[in-house]
């Protein structure tokens, strides 16, 4: 009697398994998701605990190997941070600098006359900053586009180059001065602003403003040299003994554009200057406007 | 090792993907804001300046 009821009690047993793990019948479906979902719980647990146990060895590869892939994706990640996010903190910490500099000056930002004297006399040169990192002046050269201006700022560490563009050499004169005014800026990176050097062509104008006015430099040449050859530094670049009578512009960037074995340097010579009362050069008027209004 | 970081988060499985996103994006921004500044101090591709320490 007992003997039948025990083998469909089993018979129950066994088909029961078979019929959870075919996945969701109709009347489970119908009686509420609430058991489906624990059901779907319970036969995903028994998978994870159904894994096979991993030996040391293969942990160790795995987490060496997931180690590996990181590191190389933070390579990555520092390249694009470097090349292209840079570049964008830079040029708006610079633009900054450059709209506050000019906000504080006083002077008309229209040209003068074409006929008005041209001939201002001896230039007149400002005093060095005395803090590193004071922007002092703007640097505009309508080679590397109409609307390039950056800010000239005191030292050439890291802490000015990075953020603030161009920096001058405090071993160099001011701007205006007889001997070099030298400069160093990026060619790659952290705003980029000497990316163009190469492309400057004897006679091109660069612009350095100050306070005290406008600074006329034309382009001469440039040369490619070893990091080492701190003598374009010099007051006459490259002749240690020479008295300056010149007033020379050296600008020291990257060299080449994705490297940094050789350094590019370019000279130019002072050919003028205007006294901020007389208004911006022409050439540059537009943009020396648009810097003021900020 | 991701597999079981993301295993022991606690919380269902939405709540699980939300909080590996954000832990993934907080590790981007601390990379970007701290530690590649540093790191750049040591890349000698950026040296733009001539004579070593002038």
């Amino acid at each position: 009697m007992t003997q039948p009821l025990n083998f469909s009690q089993e018979t129950r047993v066994v088909q029961s398994p078979g019929h959870v793990e075919t996945g969701v019948g109709v009347d489970e479906l119908l009686s509420g998701n609430e058991k489906v979902r624990n059901q779907r719980k319970r036969a995903a647990r028994r998978q994870r605990e159904q894994r096979p146990k991993q030996g040391f060895f293969r942990t160790l590869v795995q987490v060496l190997g997931e180690l590996l892939i990181t590191c190389g994706v933070i390579l990555l990640l520092f390249v694009v941070w470097e090349l292209w996010w840079t570049n964008i903190e830079a040029n708006s910490a610079q633009q900054a600098a450059v709209s506050e500099f000019s906000q504080d000056l006083q002077g008309p930002v229209t040209p003068a006359a074409p006929h008005a004297p041209a001939d201002f006399g001896e230039p007149k040169v400002m005093g060095a900053p005395e803090a590193p990192s004071t922007v002092f002046g703007v640097v505009y050269i309508p080679r590397f586009g109409a609307n390039y201006s950056r800010p000239l700022v005191e030292g050439v560490g890291t802490a000015q180059l990075d953020t603030l563009g161009l920096g001058r050499y405090d071993s160099s004169t001011m701007p205006g001065g007889v001997g070099n005014f030298a400069i160093a800026g990026h060619r790659q990176t952290h705003g980029a602003v000497l990316d163009a050097i190469h492309t400057l062509v004897p006679g091109d104008k660069i612009y350095a403003q100050t306070k005290d006015g406008y600074y006329t430099y034309v382009f001469r040449n440039n040369q490619i040299v070893l990091p080492t050859r701190a003598d374009v530094l010099l007051p006459v670049p490259t002749q240690p003994d020479a008295k300056p009578t010149e007033r020379f512009l050296t600008m020291t960037s990257c060299n080449p554009r994705f490297g940094a074995e050789e350094r590019i340097i370019a000279y130019s010579v002072l050919e003028s200057w205007q006294p901020a009362s007389a208004g911006p050069p022409a050439a540059i008027a537009a943009q020396v406007a648009a810097n003021q209004k900020g | 090792m991701y597999g079981w970081i993301f295993r022991n988060l606690p919380g269902p499985l939405w709540f699980r993907i939300i909080t590996s996103v954000l832990f993934l994006v907080a590790a981007v921004l601390l990379l970007m804001q701290f530690v590649f500044p540093w790191l750049s101090q040591f890349n000698p591709l950026n040296d733009s300046t001539i004579g070593g320490g002038v």
